[in-house]
């Protein structure tokens, strides 16, 4: 069965870059969705370029939530930090709080429209789930395995980046999974303060009432979304097993 | 009842740990905010670049020293280790003063016949209320407020800053003069931005716990009927709000009755039905996830009881799941309060009215209109039902202990 899975990935991920290289071949299809005569594919911005934008702004912005939600979970789980806990975790939780489009709208008179806005939003949603799974993980870790490292004679420091962080991988793994998806989603939003993002096309649709904008935008977010949910799903299932390998 | 965990007992040791951490923190901010930057922007009309104010000159001269005196012991409960309690109770009262203080720096700064002039809140007011608001969050995240407290507090802060509003606290500054110009529309954009959060939860309630336990009886539905709902979530929501268009435009001209009650191609239906479906994942997923908490003890018991089918469901099932099914419901509403200022986008009303006003005028302060009561009303509902969570899920896990 699996083969057959990972043909549909393929043949999926292939139809997706055709789409964005060359949309004109599938004008037919978006084509009964306009009306009188609107034009059924975007071509202010070429596609490729839009999806390009998108995925750079998403994996910046969750390659600096990563860091600093993997550092702050490090820290609140050192002695030294342990009373930093719950101030930590309810920082994390409030800034969940915040809805997207009033993120954006609060950080364009501080940094003006384009892209950072969006990146300090979608940095602020990727905090918690990398957060919670990092310290989860970090929480969760066998304590057999962590006394067999003192006793080693491994430094605090040794043991973290020996035995400590490489067991959490997995789930640190699905933290920013789930964050990646949020984000992919999220920084559609972005183009309401001007960001170069797929949102841009979803935009221009609604504003001229053109379905096929609508849908060609949202579709290549989505697809883009399930490819790499089911990649980190694959590395995550991949990294688990090695490590239950070594373990055991 | 436990004891509070005591301070480690060799903290003493070094005059440097004497010093909160994040107390340093905050002070810096704070410092920085008052020093480095204006407390308020000043414009001689709505939409013309603001020019910035300190606070030395935005506050008569007694003022902004008794402001500087404020902020100075607030830094100071800041960075001595202190209880807890003195320092949520020390953050409250300096956000508080800062709040009362803008206000005034706004009527201090505007000449009574000025119609057209406006102040509004500057980077300074933002850094230091930020900064202290962190102090007071860390006060109280770690006293450990029972639910009730908790929302008892949320209530008086609530209270405290509506009936500051209403007896005209902030009345000069300009994100006050954008209310007094669409009053009206606030509130019924409030009233539609609530109904439609609430509302499509409602709804995703009602469809999606009969989906859960469905889900969870047949394993082979389950991972159907999940998938289709994951693969709904990675639908951006600006597509799914305007996906919504076509279909019930079509359904509005075409099925008879439609129209009448209010189904049309733009408006709250196609944005109630997009948060409706966004909704279905978390309800459905934790309704599963909580019925799955019912262990197979508890089960053979009430199956050894001669329980029906419904009695185990509504006695046992229901009541051991309802604190997972609830968190599932937090998830749902904090996520559609925030998402329902996109369906203004499609006409669909609510608070993201004025953030997409505010963003094609370039007034920030008609943005801000929108964008702080959703942040409010995001952060409170999150409160209230962390809290109901809290209260419902201690007698549970006793129950299921035992």
């Amino acid at each position: 069965m699996s083969w057959i899975t990972n043909l549909v990935r393929v043949a999926v991920l292939a139809l997706l870059v055709l789409f964005l290289v060359w949309p004109e071949l599938f004008e037919p299809m978006f084509a009964p969705l306009t009306r009188n005569g609107a034009p059924a594919i975007y071509t202010r911005q070429s596609l490729f370029t839009l999806a390009w934008h998108h995925l750079a702004i998403v994996a910046a912005a969750t390659l600096a939530a990563g860091i600093v939600a993997v550092g702050m979970a490090i820290l609140v789980t050192r002695e030294a930090g342990a009373e930093l806990l719950p101030f930590a975790r309810s920082v994390v939780n409030i800034g969940q709080t915040f809805p997207p489009v009033a993120v954006l709208a609060l950080a364009v008179p501080v940094f003006g429209f384009g892209t950072w806005p969006t990146l300090i939003a979608l940095f602020l949603y990727a905090l918690l789930p990398i957060f919670e799974n990092t310290l989860t993980a970090l929480t969760t870790l066998p304590r057999d395995v962590i006394e067999a490292a003192r006793g080693a004679g491994m430094s605090g420091f040794q043991k973290l980046m020996q035995i400590e962080l490489p067991l959490s991988v997995p789930l640190i793994l699905a933290g920013v999974r789930i964050a990646v998806v949020i984000s992919l989603a999220t920084a559609t939003i972005g183009s309401t303060v001007a960001a170069s993002t797929l949102g841009e096309v979803i935009i221009a649709g609604l504003l001229s009432n053109n379905t096929a904008f609508v849908l060609q935008g949202g579709l290549v977010v989505a697809v883009m979304a399930v490819l790499l949910h089911d990649a980190l799903m694959l590395m995550e299932r991949r990294l688990a097993r090695s490590i239950d390998n070594q373990t055991d | 009842m436990h004891a509070p965990a005591r301070p480690a007992s060799g903290q003493r040791a070094f005059l440097a740990t004497q010093f909160d951490r994040l107390g340093i923190l905050i002070a810096l901010l704070a410092a920085y905010g008052v020093a480095g930057n204006s407390f308020v922007s000043f414009r001689l009309n709505r939409i013309v670049p603001g020019q910035g104010v300190s606070l030395w000159a935005s506050l008569p001269s007694g003022l902004s020293y008794a402001a500087i005196v404020v902020v100075a012991s607030g830094c100071i409960v800041a960075l001595v280790r202190s209880r807890p309690v003195v320092r949520a109770v020390a953050g409250i009262a300096v956000v508080a003063c800062m709040f009362a203080l803008v206000g005034l720096a706004g009527e201090n700064l505007l000449s009574d016949g000025d119609e057209l002039a406006r102040v509004s809140p500057a980077a300074g007011f933002w850094l230091v209320g930020f900064a202290f608001s962190l102090l007071s969050v860390e006060g109280l995240s770690r006293m450990s407020l029972r639910p009730g407290v908790r929302v008892a507090l949320l209530a008086a802060v609530t209270g405290t800053v509506l009936g500051a509003l209403s007896f005209g606290v902030w009345d000069d500054l300009s994100i006050m003069n954008e209310y007094r110009s669409r009053s009206e529309s606030f509130w019924s954009e409030a009233a539609t931005h609530l109904q439609l959060a609430f509302g499509s939860m409602a709804a995703a309630v009602l469809v999606g716990v009969p989906l859960g336990l469905l889900c969870f009886r047949m394993p082979r539905a389950k991972t159907a009927i999940l998938t289709v709902l994951n693969t709904v979530q990675t639908v951006p929501s600006m597509a799914m709000f305007g996906l919504m268009i076509a279909p019930l435009g079509w359904i509005a001209l075409h099925v008879p009755g439609a129209s009448a009650l209010g189904i049309r191609g733009i408006g709250a239906a196609p944005a109630f039905i997009a948060l409706f479906l966004y909704s279905l994942l978390p309800v459905v997923a934790n309704t599963v996830a909580g019925l799955a908490n019912v262990s197979a003890t508890i089960r053979d018991a009430a199956r050894g009881m001669g329980m029906t089918w419904l009695q185990k469901l509504l006695r046992i099932e229901l009541p051991i799941a309802f604190p997972v099914i609830l968190t599932g419901i937090r998830i749902v509403l904090v996520q559609n309060i925030g998402l329902v200022t996109i369906a203004a986008l499609i006409g669909g009303g609510g608070f993201g009215t004025f953030v997409f006003q505010g963003i094609g005028q370039m007034a920030m302060d008609l943005v801000l209109l929108g964008a702080v009561p959703t942040v409010a009303l995001a952060f409170g509902t999150a409160v209230v039902l962390d809290a109901v969570i809290d209260a419902s899920s201690v007698p549970t896990e006793q129950r299921a202990d035992t």
